[in-house]
């Protein structure tokens, strides 16, 4: 099974062990991982931004890097939703386009339900003891129905106490270009977030998108708290420190 | 009403720094998101009812223009006169002719957003006709100065029992009450004899049934029957796009509507109210009008945003909206809160006129998932950004740095070498600690969080030197 890793632009940029950690649980599962060394971004904030042009231009790099692949597999809900939902109305109606999206769409998943629905994986690597909340990330959880898989994932860790938090399912005011656009709304929405966090009373709050991590992250951080933000990635496979590769 | 859109920024951080109206919409989760969450769990099968409702929705707006036809035939034969208004202006006319023709002096209304959109009221006001709101939300922005409407089911949603008792007792001069049903039986008592010496009443309509001619009203407060059952006119306003078949299509509806709204399996009060007196009959006007408004509608039909026809107007969208939880109605500017007014607010007013509504979205699709209708909220706020494109309304800025970002995104060396500077900036700005307070390229960002600092070294960079070493091992 030959498995196209799409890194996605946050993590290359800002959290290369996420990507390190995709790859290893990818191999753990008995895939053959391939990392086109010319990906780029997937088009979304262009896409999101009203600017189909760009994110036409951007969709058909990736199309073309990842076309041979078996599957494509992103650490992110919001990276593989905008290839699973998006493409194929981006093709438009480019003779041949949307059929070769419609093909790439159908075989790209967010890590976890790739993990748990396609590749199966029996054993994480990981071992990880403390108490978490899962954050659900918007794209994740409706446009790609990804809710029980990392769930699953983190309960085959016996030392992983989850607790659910109230509104796990609430936006984290994130956005894309939104949090740049109108940042003080972000930031309060962001601030709900963490008030739900924080009464959940955690050692770390985990989630499966950079948007979010790095909003929440960004937002604690400002209120003082001391809640870690962990990349489901980094939790299942045992790659929570940074010298880890 | 005026449109006061292009100010939204401006207006939701003042509505951020409210911290009376912050307590007050947080009541949001508990007076609708959880009660609706509870409610639909009484339909056997909620998602396979949105469907029908869907469908249906879609195969009357089809053949918008054949089953108005039919509406306008069925209430004709059953005694009402059906006006059509291209515009709030003409809606305006048509209603001060009316009460002209009557003799009115004084009109009772039950809630109308119609009504809203054209300016009713002042127009009234202007021609020489009190017009007396009567649904207690609706009667308490008037007498607060004509304030606009938060949200479509539950206008004054801003506004505490504190702020009600200190307006009541100001205008009514009776000594101030704090218990919500005295406060409401004090407004009963002054609506009271308006309900009674009214000529002529004005209500909205949620739906037209074209097999009858009726129109279908959904309330919990009970004025509505009093202002259409009780003067010699009664005046109906409302869209064009609220016309469906059948009563059986009101079932599968009414169904959806009020568990969407407001959690409830069914309204306090639902009328179906169908044509004038007739001999005999006690009850109903003398004479019924209607005034079906395309208001913007009819260009939409069959075109790109014709989905957002299927709207049945509960609020659903607004409820569950991270935005409009934050920022509450009225920094939207208009009739419409929420992601419906974020679509429908640049289709009505003019996409010009409220750039910043699309934008204000994080799509999160909250929105979709409750529409009862299956109106993809977060498709056309996009479809309106890319209009906005189209157009050249967005700022230079945000155009170059797209265009840039695009242009490095498709040349990987270059984009290689941008990211490998990027990173080593930001880390220099973090200087060792964990997150950046203040990032210059990003000042909305840092508004109200830090920007955490990257590890270091890009994917790209770090991967390749592992290639590498394994490739000389």
């Amino acid at each position: 099974m030959r498995v196209g890793l799409f890194v996605t632009c946050l993590v290359d940029l800002m959290r290369p062990r996420i990507g390190f950690s995709a790859l290893k649980l990818l191999e753990t599962a008995g895939c053959e991982v391939v990392v086109p060394a010319t990906q780029t971004c997937c088009g979304q904030p262009a896409y999101n931004s009203g600017d189909r042009a760009n994110a036409l231009a951007l969709a058909k790099k990736v199309l073309s890097e990842f076309e041979d692949c078996d599957y494509v597999v992103a650490p992110s809900g919001s990276c593989a939703g905008t290839i699973r939902s998006h493409y194929v109305d981006l093709a438009g109606d480019e003779p041949g386009l949307a059929a070769r999206m419609a093909k790439l769409s159908a075989k790209t998943y967010e890590l976890t339900d790739f993990l748990v629905n396609v590749a199966k994986l029996q054993q994480v690597p990981g071992s990880y003891a403390g108490s978490i909340t899962y954050h659900d990330s918007c794209a994740g959880l409706r446009e790609l129905g990804v809710k029980a898989q990392p769930r699953a994932l983190l309960a085959q860790m016996p030392g992983v106490r989850l607790r659910e938090m109230s509104g796990a399912e609430d936006c984290c005011g994130f956005g894309g270009t939104f949090s740049l656009k109108f940042g003080a709304i972000s930031a309060a929405i962001a601030e709900k977030k963490c008030a739900d966090i924080a009464a959940a009373d955690v050692d770390a709050v985990v989630l499966g998108d950079l948007g979010c991590m790095l909003n929440i992250e960004g937002k604690l951080s400002r209120m003082g708290a001391a809640t870690k933000v962990l990349h489901v990635a980094e939790v299942l496979a045992g790659n929570l420190d940074q010298e880890e590769r | 009403m005026q449109v006061r859109s292009m100010h939204f920024k401006a207006r939701a951080g003042e509505k951020l720094a409210d911290a009376q109206l912050q307590v007050n919409l947080g009541r949001a989760k508990s007076k609708f998101v959880d009660k609706r969450a509870h409610a639909i769990l009484d339909l056997e099968d909620f998602e396979a009812t949105r469907g029908a409702a869907k469908e249906l929705r879609d195969l009357t707006l089809g053949d918008l223009d054949l089953w108005l036809e039919r509406f306008e035939t069925e209430a004709t034969k059953r005694g009402a006169t059906v006006l059509w208004a291209r515009d709030g202006a003409e809606v305006c006319q048509m209603v001060i002719d009316i009460g002209r023709r009557h003799g009115v002096r004084k009109v009772t209304k039950s809630k109308s957003m119609l009504s809203e959109e054209a300016g009713l009221n002042q127009a009234l006001g202007a021609a020489g006709i009190q017009p007396v709101e009567t649904d207690l939300g609706e009667y308490i922005l008037q007498i607060n100065d004509n304030e606009p409407p938060s949200h479509i089911i539950a206008p004054v949603f801003h506004k505490s029992k504190e702020d009600v008792s200190a307006l009541f007792a100001r205008t009514h001069h009776l000594p101030p009450k704090t218990d919500i049903q005295e406060m409401t039986r004090e407004a009963r008592e002054v609506l009271r004899p308006h309900f009674l010496s009214a000529e002529m009443g004005i209500s909205g309509g949620n739906f037209l049934v074209a097999e009858t001619g009726s129109v279908a009203l959904v309330t919990n407060e009970g004025n509505g029957r009093m202002v259409t059952t009780m003067p010699g006119v009664h005046v109906v306003i409302t869209g064009i796009e609220k016309v469906i078949p059948t009563l059986e299509d009101l079932a599968t509806l009414m169904r959806l509507l009020p568990r969407s709204a407001t959690g409830q399996s069914i309204s306090n009060y639902f009328s179906l109210l169908t044509g004038t007196a007739r001999s005999g009959e006690t009850d109903g006007p003398a004479h019924m009008y209607f005034i079906l408004v395309d208001g913007g509608r009819a260009d939409m039909v069959g075109g790109e945003f014709a989905e957002m026809l299927r709207c049945i107007r509960c609020g659903a969208c607004m409820n569950h909206c991270p935005v409009y939880q934050a920022v509450g109605g009225h920094a939207y500017g208009w009739v419409y809160p929420g992601p419906m007014g974020s679509v429908l607010t640049p289709l009505f007013a003019g996409i010009e006129n409220a750039i910043d509504l699309p934008q204000a979205a994080t799509l999160c699709n909250q929105c979709g998932v409750v529409c009862p209708v299956k109106i993809p909220l977060p498709e056309l706020l996009r479809r309106l950004r890319e209009k906005q494109v189209e157009q050249r309304l967005r700022p230079r800025s945000e155009r170059l740095a797209l265009n840039l970002w695009s242009w490095v995104a498709q040349r990987p060396a270059w984009y290689a070498l941008a990211t490998k500077w990027a990173v080593r900036y930001l880390n220099w700005l973090a200087g060792g600690r964990a997150n950046i307070p203040v990032l210059g390229v990003a000042p909305e960002w840092t508004l109200g969080r830090d920007f955490p600092a990257p590890e270091g070294r890009t994917f790209r960079e770090l991967y390749a030197e592992r290639q590498a070493k394994r490739g000389a091992r």
